[in-house]
């Protein structure tokens, strides 16, 4: 079994009126099968409300299935005996910076883990100054986070969660607000920790130029996967993402329109240095 | 303007003041505190000046910087000296139609002058020297044997640093939602009491409903990282008293033995 | 009603340590019909800027004059033009305040003093021009959708009417879909209400298909103002202020770079497949003689 197995995974948000009666029923997320591997690099594509971030927060058992089953590293994710067990080894980052750091120093919010872990003093220490350290925030950890930028705010919050030490990380739209430079900060140190340390990451995201890089790629629409392949498998149909209101990175775009005009060029054009390359075989 | 209040804001030092351990400046300030009301006499309130000064040349903060932080309070200071000064019976030095000062409300007002100067400058040198952390910390610690009687100790820490850390974040909201609706002709300045009371809903509805979204999320972060109430928690910074703050401890209580001698022989 | 900026400067926090120049010495002409992008890094002065275009914020030194008047100056109606100089700010759905749609919308025209009348006409064609739905109109806003609320939001200030609308990121935290409507309906704004626009950004991509002229700043300065065309010939600048240029322009450099006579400056994947088709078929001509 892999370190993440989700079997028909099914969510349910219910809609009450104002008298508080059950008025319907939405499905946020529907019979979803993901089976990720350890080491594994995966994103989440899809559109605001398909389901993407319900889907992830069922990994670190904030949320619980409706029906199906989430395993996490073996343990089943509905049984409450397991819940601390399983946060703990599913890291989670979320979308809002300010929102997640508790702590007044930057070191004190990346100890904030470990302490409710029962860690003992001295090892704290050591976690969160190699925390800090693999992140590059190791200069900060006496400064306030909110003279931070967004991007370094996240790099805390990710070292927070390292501090846990745990197998996976799920990484829930980390850059929706941050600005160019600090998207490519998160997405960089993202790609470092699976690299180096081995860690798998989950991305959730709407970017898809953020996603290139995977081992996979799972597309959600509407609750359920619409598409699952490699990053080449999946953005070499172009028709179909734009159907899912998702659209490509822009060369692979530009590859594309050119393919459909006749020209020899091949699916899943993903960077620009590929399309330069393809170009040069045949202008 | 929000941001330019620095009473209490925490100063960034090395100095003895600093490294004490926060139970003991917590401690230290309560005593100050006391012996402010415990002294009654011109030699006494020097004896109470001259502590303070060593704490303060002690604790490197510039007096610049603590002067700075009082201006804000200044007015409080003034009216209480002037109630004091005018509402004071006795016998009279001054009289203009209904106002008359005598002079023992000239006395009362410096007197009170004097000890509100001294005891806000004593509390705000704890907090000049102590990350809000630290402080919550310490009342975590003393407050602790509450805990025995179902206080929720633990919690109320938390609140409390949870509070601060939000503090800056929230104001500056509220900097922007208030020009966001400026830039929709809001107006926050003129017109009277009521109107203006009214005006502040476009500011305080949007101001409450992110409160809350941040409520949640922050939640929600904090049980994704473990966080099940003080139980079984470890502290990364744990208290622990060192010979300084014996020392410290043996020297406030020195202090309050001579304010109080003072008061009883003199 | 052009706006000009005369030597403005701005510093935060003039009289202590830690002051910051946020704007240095900016000289500007904003003409009636623009289409400006405002580009920069965070922190480099552009939301001061903005916010000194309505006279939320005052200037350190220099004046801001709005048909020929000074908009800082003694009697003058700030509020009248903040009703003319329209501000969107950042994730302007978090201003919405009132119990339904229609209300909050409502509230810039009520503060600009007009009759109910006019306010209700006025909130109701803000809410059509940015398609939101009549069944809509009673919901509470804080029901909708992100991409829905936002559109509320602007349609806030669109109900002012005002001549020049500001638009501070309007595209921050959307997904692809909802990004390209919101350009889509500030372009339509721009083309069929002649409004001037002045959009704020981060991202190159978001403003090099739709602005005629791009001002960048840094560190509270204007480094480049002109057509786009001309700012994307400073690459080397541009990336080293992390700013970069549109993704198809990197794509026709890189063609440039291989020998081929392009127009590097292009930014849409339209013009850039065209030009490239004609490469491909001038190749194969030549072979087929």
């Amino acid at each position: 079994m892999g370190i993440i197995k989700t079997d028909k995974v099914t969510y349910e948000y219910i809609r009450r009126d104002d008298e508080g009666n059950v008025s319907g029923i939405t499905k946020a997320v529907d019979e979803v099968n993901i089976d990720v591997q350890p080491g594994e690099f995966i994103s989440i594509l899809g559109h605001n409300g398909s389901g993407k971030s319900t889907l992830a927060k069922q990994i670190n058992a904030i949320l619980t299935p409706s029906e199906g089953e989430v395993y996490v590293d073996g343990l089943l994710t509905s049984e409450e005996k397991n819940t601390w067990e399983v946060r703990q080894r599913a890291g989670m980052v979320f979308q809002n910076p300010d929102n997640q750091i508790i702590g007044q120093l930057v070191e004190e919010d990346v100890g904030f883990g470990p302490e409710n872990l029962g860690i003992p003093t001295d090892q704290i220490w050591e976690r969160v100054n190699e925390s800090l350290k693999l992140l590059g925030m190791l200069d900060y950890s006496k400064h306030s986070p909110n003279k931070l930028s967004g991007g370094q705010k996240q790099r805390v919050s990710i070292a927070g969660v390292l501090a846990m030490h745990p197998k996976c990380i799920i990484f829930d739209e980390p850059t929706a607000m941050l600005d160019p430079h600090g998207r490519r900060e998160v997405i960089r140190a993202a790609r470092a920790l699976n690299d180096v340390e081995k860690i798998t990451i989950v991305l959730i995201t709407h970017y898809m130029e953020e996603t290139i890089y995977s081992d996979r790629i799972f597309v959600m629409d509407k609750g359920h996967i619409a598409m699952e392949g490699t990053p080449k498998e999946i953005f070499s149909q172009v028709e179909k993402l734009e159907e899912l209101h998702l659209g490509v990175p822009q060369a692979t775009k530009v590859a594309h329109e050119l393919k459909k005009a006749g020209m020899p060029i091949p699916d899943g054009i993903l960077t620009r240095q590929e399309l330069r390359e393809e170009l040069k075989k045949c202008l | 303007m929000v941001r330019e209040i620095t009473i209490g804001q925490y100063y960034d030092e090395e100095s003895v003041i600093h490294r004490l351990d926060p139970r003991v400046k917590l401690v230290a300030t309560l005593v100050y505190i006391i012996s402010i009301f415990v002294v009654n006499t011109y030699i006494g309130y020097i004896f109470v000046a001259l502590f303070l000064g060593v704490c303060v040349a002690l604790s490197k903060v510039p007096v610049k910087y603590i002067v700075k932080g009082l201006r804000p309070v200044m007015i409080i200071l003034l009216i209480t000296i002037l109630f004091n000064m005018l509402l004071t019976p006795g016998e009279i030095l001054w009289k203009f139609g209904i106002f008359r000062i005598s002079k023992e409300g000239l006395k009362a007002g410096a007197t009170m002058a004097l000890r509100l100067t001294l005891l806000i400058t004593g509390s705000s040198l704890m907090t000049l020297t102590t990350t809000p952390n630290n402080l919550t910390d310490a009342m975590e610690r003393l407050l602790r044997p509450l805990s025995k009687i179902k206080v929720p100790v633990h919690e109320i820490a938390m609140m409390m640093s949870i509070a601060l850390r939000f503090i800056p974040i929230l104001l500056e909201e509220t900097d922007i939602i208030m020009k966001a609706q400026m830039a929709r002709g809001a107006d926050f300045e003129s017109g009277n009491i009521i109107k203006r009371a009214k005006a502040l809903v476009p500011l305080l509805v949007p101001l409450f409903v992110s409160a809350f979204r941040r409520a949640n999320d922050l939640a929600m972060a904090m049980e994704a990282r473990c966080y099940r109430g003080g139980e079984g928690r470890t502290k990364m910074k744990p208290l622990k008293y060192v010979s300084r703050d014996y020392i410290a401890y043996a020297i406030v209580w020195l202090y309050l033995a001579g304010c109080i001698a003072m008061r009883i022989f003199m | 009603m052009s706006m000009t900026l005369d030597h403005v400067n701005c510093i935060y926090s003039a009289d202590t340590n830690h002051s910051v120049h946020a704007l240095k010495d900016i000289c500007l002409t904003i003409n009636d019909g623009e289409f400006i992008g405002l580009i920069g890094h965070t922190g480099c002065g552009k939301s001061t800027l903005v916010q000194h275009l309505n006279g939320l914020l005052k200037p350190t030194s220099g004046q801001i004059l709005f048909d020929g008047e000074d908009i800082n100056a003694k009697g003058y109606d700030r509020k009248a033009l903040r009703g003319k100089v329209g501000l969107v700010f950042q994730y302007p759905e978090h201003q919405l305040f009132e119990a339904d749609v229609f209300s909050d919308v409502c509230f810039g025209p009520t503060n600009l003093g007009l009759d109910r009348k006019e306010v209700e006409l006025r909130a109701y064609e803000a809410l059509k021009s940015v398609g939101v739905d009549d069944d809509d109109f009673y919901n509470s806003p804080f029901e909708l959708s992100g991409g829905q609320k936002r559109r509320v939001a602007i349609a806030g200030v669109l109900a002012m009417k005002p001549q020049i609308l500001i638009l501070d990121e309007p595209t921050a935290g959307l997904d692809p879909q909802g990004r390209v409507e919101i350009l889509e309906l500030i372009s339509h704004l721009h083309r069929d209400e002649h409004m001037t626009i002045i959009l704020v950004s981060h991202s190159m991509d978001d403003v090099a298909d739709y602005a005629e002229r791009l001002i960048v700043m840094e560190h509270g300065s204007i480094v480049y103002d002109d057509v786009p065309g001309e700012v994307f010939k400073n690459v080397r600048e541009l990336e080293r202020m992390d700013l970069g240029v549109p993704e198809v322009t990197y794509i026709m450099r890189a063609i440039r770079r291989i020998g081929y006579d392009v127009d590097d400056t292009t930014t849409k994947v339209d013009d850039a497949v065209e030009q490239i088709l004609g490469l491909y078929r001038d190749k194969n001509r030549k072979q087929d003689i």
